[in-house]
């Protein structure tokens, strides 16, 4: 064997070892979450243990997570969310760039700004305003509209970069002469033509706002309402004694995720690599 | 008149196209920002409609608070090694990647995966690698740093934390490495080669010098990233052992939510905005002087 074949070989057996390390964590996690609680604690790295396996612990944990309702609490927010966000984001991105008024340039700057706020500066004024003054905590929708207001900088900077890099203004130009409107214009010849970036978008805030914890837990506190993360972390405080439960409800948690990112790998990579690198 | 309805027209077409990302926008960050900045003059507690205005007296009890720079000398140390390591394993596992080996693509899907999920379920998950399988192999193999759990001691719980940030993000860097590699042209890498370099020696002197914009973005995307961890604080340790863990986005928010001191934990969050921000721009600038044009 030459030296290259050698190096390649050792190249691709330490690349199998990194990946059975990264992998191991969700290995554990599932074997276990077959098992009985007894044998999750004596006997963790075996298949099986005294008793069969059992999917037991999926029934259950499904029951008590209410995982139905809580999955379709993480949908409507994280859904209702991101279609916000795509449709006003990119609106607002348009006029700022074809209309050259000084509040397009202010707010643009404005938005630019703001981007280096992290969540925390504004976490307790947020609760104290939404909370004390307007009473509105738990509901779904100022969740929703919290996730529209934190995004919008964000998206707006990238749709922007993207309408003046990419779009040619003679497209709309020839649609106005065709006696289009301005919305017109933008939906039907605009918008279209942003898919790139609509895409990459909508990947980035699908994974952020599905596993956002922090913001939910403060605005969401009445059990009707929960996400998944909320449930999962109130879930663990109150089955910390049954793993069995536990991790049962934690692999229920990624597998949305895990299925998504089969699916769509190709555009879920490309998308947060575009994302960070605009950004 | 013809003028008025241009004005007419142009504002409704702001309002239409402008108005409802600029309103979420205001109101979700600017607004609260300022009432931020007004609610660290005050010594709200939380509860009460009265906002009593107290001057700077959250300033001084912010700065004479020693458990709030204890959190925030934790937390620069948290993110001094967290920063270092999560970039160089994020670096070695884009070189090896993207070296000619089988099925890199498989592997680079793998190593992303632990970025898909969320720092809640992701804390939790490794809590249990470190409370229940590390001990019972530890206990087992007779391999004594593994048999107490590491979770239990506050230096191995700071180590863990690390781990876990490590196993988190470095698949996340690793991907923007890669986009740095492959944006390197070929022929640029071939020219060195004919010039007399080896494969190591035109990475480390044509290569890296080229994509020094991907290491911008990582150090800057893992500075903020590490200095904010609450998630994983949260779901892993909980701050314990005895709150020896206790990073400062965790220390924030338990100052207003769970001490009622929300005036203090106010100013608390802007010092901490203002040190994180001065150290993420100043790493910006200084290594965006050293970045050259192919």
């Amino acid at each position: 064997m030459s030296g290259r074949t050698v190096k390649g070989v050792l190249k691709t057996v330490v690349a199998i070892l990194l990946f059975l390390f990264y992998m191991f964590p969700f290995y554990m996690i599932v074997l276990n979450s077959f098992k009985d609680k007894r044998d999750i604690t004596k006997l963790p790295l075996s298949w099986g243990g005294k008793k069969p396996m059992t999917a037991q612990n999926y029934v259950e944990a499904f029951k008590n997570m209410n995982f139905l309702s809580v999955f379709k609490n993480s949908l409507i927010v994280t859904g209702c969310s991101v279609a916000l966000i795509i449709l006003f984001s990119s609106m607002c991105a348009y006029i700022f760039v074809r209309k050259a008024w000084k509040i397009n340039n202010f707010l643009f700057l404005l938005m630019m700004f703001s981007m280096v706020i992290p969540f925390q500066v504004v976490m307790i004024p947020l609760i104290s305003i939404y909370g004390g003054i307007f009473g509105a905590l738990n509901h779904r929708y100022t969740l929703i509209f919290m996730h529209l207001g934190f995004s919008v900088p964000m998206s707006v900077f990238m749709y922007h970069g993207f309408i003046r890099g990419s779009i040619p203004i003679s497209l709309e130009e020839a649609a106005h002469i065709d006696g289009a409107g301005p919305l017109r214009t933008f939906f039907q010849i605009v918008f279209p033509l942003m898919k790139p970036t609509t895409a990459t978008l909508v990947i980035l805030y699908a994974l952020a706002l599905w596993n956002d914890y922090l913001l939910p837990s403060l605005i969401l506190t009445d059990r009707k309402v929960y996400t998944l993360p909320i449930a999962i972390a109130l879930f663990q405080g109150t089955y910390s004694n049954q793993m069995d439960l536990l991790l049962a409800g934690l692999v229920m948690a990624i597998i949305p995720i895990i299925i998504l990112y089969l699916a769509l790998q190709k555009y879920i990579i490309a998308g947060v690599v575009a994302g960070a690198v605009k950004s | 008149m013809n003028n008025k309805n241009t004005t007419a027209n142009n504002v409704g077409t702001f309002l239409i196209f402008a108005g409802p990302a600029v309103l979420a926008f205001m109101a979700v960050i600017i607004i609260p920002f300022l009432y931020g900045i007004y609610l660290t003059l005050t010594s709200w507690d939380g509860i009460s409609k009265a906002k009593p205005f107290v001057g700077l007296a959250n300033y001084v009890n912010a700065f004479k608070d020693a458990g709030f720079w204890s959190s925030l000398g934790l937390t620069l140390l948290y993110v001094a090694i967290s920063v270092v390591l999560v970039n160089v394993v994020g670096f070695l596992l884009a070189l090896l990647v993207t070296g000619k080996i089988r099925g890199s693509n498989f592997f680079r899907a793998g190593f992303f995966v632990p970025n898909l999920i969320g720092g809640i379920v992701l804390g939790y998950i490794w809590q249990f690698i470190f409370k229940t399988i590390l001990v019972y192999v530890g206990q087992n193999a007779g391999i004594g740093f593994l048999q107490k759990s590491w979770l239990s001691t506050p230096v191995t719980a700071f180590i863990a934390l690390i781990v876990v940030t490590i196993w988190q993000l470095s698949g996340y860097m690793m991907l923007i490495y890669i986009a740095g590699l492959t944006g390197v042209s070929e022929d640029l890498r071939e020219a060195a080669k004919i010039d007399g370099c080896t494969e190591n020696q035109a990475t480390r002197y044509i290569v890296l010098p080229l994509m020094r914009s991907s290491f911008t973005i990582c150090l800057f995307l893992t500075i903020t990233r590490c200095f904010m961890v609450y998630d994983i604080n949260l779901a892993l340790t909980a701050g314990g052992p005895y709150g020896s863990t206790v990073l400062a986005a965790m220390y924030v928010y338990d100052k207003a939510f769970v001490s009622k001191a929300y005036g203090v934990g106010q100013t608390q969050a802007i010092i901490l905005f203002v040190i994180t921000a001065i150290v993420a721009v100043s790493q910006a600038v200084i290594n965006k002087r050293m970045e050259v044009e192919a």
